[in-house]
């Protein structure tokens, strides 16, 4: 399984399983910030957004994420003054730039994003900025991958471990993964050889019956990581339990603010109250998401769900396996 | 004494909405700033409309400009209108001749930009060799449009002989772009708030018109112009795949992209193949002709990355890339607007 969707979608782009034999097959993971990001999530987005003098800022894969009823681009068609932003350092200058807007950062992803929302979070308290928030909705990938792995009903023999997330966090948490459940994982990149070469670590790995953790993504991960990115993180965010679309609960899986910067929580601030959520019945997102089916076993891909007319998020953002497979694989010839 | 400052066009600082109320302003506007400004590429025959002979098969295409921002890095709105309008006419195979040029214009739009704008539409006609021979000015209330909205509408002739047409694409036929792709979406992208990237990439706006002679001298035949503007190359290939019912083969060793774009559509998480430019061209012909025109392009200014990226051939309709690594895939129609990935 290749965790992280960046991974994903260029197994897909690159169509790498064409240079692969048939013994292996790639299982897509839960790696897309966008796709496990709770329903009731952006539910209370939109809501917000909807608020007097709010401008509602987040990252452009998450505009047309759809809730229970819309998304954010309808509610900016409808009136509500929602824009993209590239970092959420940008928001902050929003703010600042706008004194009588309040500007809301929805904040998700996992330990990639979740450094720079911190460092946004603190330039915002020392700019004594009043008009600042986020709703945060970080996510952590090792307890997921436990969650995953303890489950059992998706068939995984083996990890390429997230290149992007592994900068930051380093591998020491993989190390214990790997040895606690028996199976080699690989630190791999986002280029097709990166993959490629991770793929071959892994399996490597496999035929010599061996297990830990090997980096393969030497380039940009060591072992420790990003120290101070993470001093940062956990400066401004504490660990929590979090819900996972389509996976569910997950203890001690997400980051929410700390007490000392709990003012600058919109969740509290607006209280945009009780939000029921209910997903479409016939969408297997959450199968795909574990990794339990592929998206072509999905009885409503490409027919009822498509990326102008996605029924669940796996669908919505590129990195997403339905919308990876939805582009690059369907009508492919074989 | 000082006289290079130019002599003021208008004593008003910004368009009013007068400017645009079919009174005295509006004369003032269309006669001492647009029509002063456009000099000798302006037919003006004071008239409703304009009167044109013309000889043979006439091409006929119009195109509405609303791009943000209206000015940006390597053009504006003012060349863009006319680039794009003369593109459209070259790529139906036609010489262009002809422009309509109407302006929708939003309240309080400085003169002096506006001015900037008219003096872009001035040099693009007059490097795309055409004349505005008809218009209109409208001015909407503050808040009402977006500084300001062009449409241009051409005409062109198409000298005896020529077919340019997209189901004419064939099996064995080339297909050349004349330069990097996907400049112009990314010079805009840079632009925008809230993506601050820096790069120093500008649009690559201009007139096809020269582009297309070189190429139809060089050629004994051309099958297909297509300019790849909204949805890029990308989309450009499919419409084409889909009218002639023809499989396209590209490389994407071989598609020119300039690195500083490369480099800005991987951290934005962009697919180059998707983003516009507004002054190249996809030519599809037979390919014992390839080599000729590829050579001649390579001679102008905005042909010297001209290149063959690929090839038509007699499949199942659809576009595939044959990917850096040796794999194939298929290269879908844009879907939606290309948004940028977070992670």
């Amino acid at each position: 399984m290749e965790i992280c969707g960046g991974q994903t979608h260029a197994i897909m782009k690159y169509n790498l399983t064409e240079l692969l034999p048939e013994e292996i097959t790639l299982i897509h993971g839960p790696g897309c910030p966008v796709c496990v990001t709770p329903l009731e999530m952006v539910d209370k987005a939109i809501a917000i957004s909807h608020e007097k003098d709010v401008i509602l800022t987040t990252f452009g894969d998450m505009m047309r994420v759809p809730g229970s009823h819309s998304d954010l681009l309808s509610a900016r068609a409808s009136g509500a003054d929602v824009r993209m932003v590239f970092s959420p350092l940008d928001s902050v200058t929003l703010a600042a730039r706008n004194p009588g807007k309040k500007v809301v950062f929805l904040a998700i992803g996992f330990e990639t994003t979740a450094p720079a929302n911190a460092l946004a979070v603190k330039m915002a308290a020392n700019l004594r900025l009043e008009n600042y928030s986020v709703l945060c909705s970080h996510v952590l990938v090792p307890p997921a991958l436990r969650a995953l792995l303890s489950a059992g009903d998706a068939r995984i023999d083996g990890l390429l471990a997230p290149g992007h997330v592994c900068t930051v966090t380093g591998f020491v948490e993989y190390d214990l993964i790997a040895g606690n459940f028996g199976i080699p994982v690989t630190v791999t990149g986002f280029e097709p050889v990166d993959i490629l070469r991770g793929i071959e670590a892994t399996v490597t790995m496999l035929e010599q019956g061996r297990t830990g953790v090997q980096n393969r993504y030497e380039r940009s991960v060591t072992r420790q990581g990003n120290t101070s990115a993470l001093n940062t993180m956990y400066e401004v965010l504490e660990v929590c339990d979090r819900q996972w679309r389509g996976i569910g609960m997950i203890p001690k899986s997400g980051l929410s603010l700390r007490k000392e910067y709990s003012r600058f929580d919109a969740a509290t601030q607006f209280k945009p109250g009780d939000i029921s959520v209910t997903e479409p019945e016939i969408c297997i997102a959450g199968r795909i998401l574990r990794g339990v089916s592929s998206p072509g076993e999905c009885s409503a891909f490409g027919s009822l769900c498509t990326p102008e007319h996605p029924l669940g998020a796996p669908m919505v953002s590129s990195e997403g396996a339905c919308a990876a497979w939805y582009r690059y694989k369907l009508n492919r010839q074989e | 004494m000082n006289f290079t400052c130019p002599a003021p066009y208008n004593e008003y600082e910004r368009i009013l909405l007068a400017h645009g109320s079919g009174g005295r302003l509006s004369d003032r506007l269309i006669h001492n700033v647009i029509v002063k400004i456009l000099g000798d590429t302006c037919i003006d025959s004071s008239h409703d409309g304009a009167l044109l002979s013309t000889s043979g098969t006439i091409a006929f295409t119009t195109d509405s400009f609303v791009v943000d921002p209206v000015f940006f890095p390597g053009g504006n709105i003012g060349d863009l209108a006319v680039n794009g309008t003369v593109n459209d006419l070259v790529c139906c195979g036609a010489v262009p001749m002809y422009l309509s040029l109407s302006l929708i214009i939003e309240e309080g739009l400085s003169m002096r930009e506006f001015v900037s704008i008219m003096e872009s539409v001035a040099a693009a006609s007059r490097k795309a060799g055409v004349k505005i021979v008809t218009g209109d000015t409208k001015v909407v209330g503050r808040g009402k449009g977006d500084k300001i909205f062009i449409n241009t509408a051409g005409v062109g002739e198409v000298p005896p002989n020529r077919n340019i047409a997209p189901h004419r694409a064939a099996a064995g036929d080339a297909i050349i772009i004349t330069g990097n792709i996907a400049d112009h979406g990314i010079a805009i992208l840079s632009t925008r708030e809230g993506l601050s990237f820096e790069t120093d990439i500008l649009s690559d706006s201009a007139p096809l018109n020269e582009l297309a002679h070189l190429a139809f001298s060089a050629a004994g035949d051309i099958h297909v112009l297509r300019d790849p503007t909204r949805g890029g190359i990308a989309s450009a290939l499919n419409e084409i795949s889909t009218t002639s019912g023809m499989e396209i083969v590209i490389d994407e060793s071989l598609i020119p992209v300039d690195p500083r774009v490369r480099g800005a559509c991987e951290i934005m998480g962009f697919d180059p193949l998707y983003i516009a430019s507004e002054g190249r061209m996809l030519i599809i012909l037979p390919d014992e002709f390839s080599d000729g025109v590829v050579k001649a392009l390579q001679t102008h200014p905005l042909g010297i990355n001209a290149a063959v990226i690929g090839y038509v051939s007699a499949g199942k309709p659809g576009v595939k890339l044959k990917t850096m690594v040796g794999s194939t895939r298929i290269v879908e129609m844009i879907t939606g607007e290309q948004l940028p990935r977070i992670c």
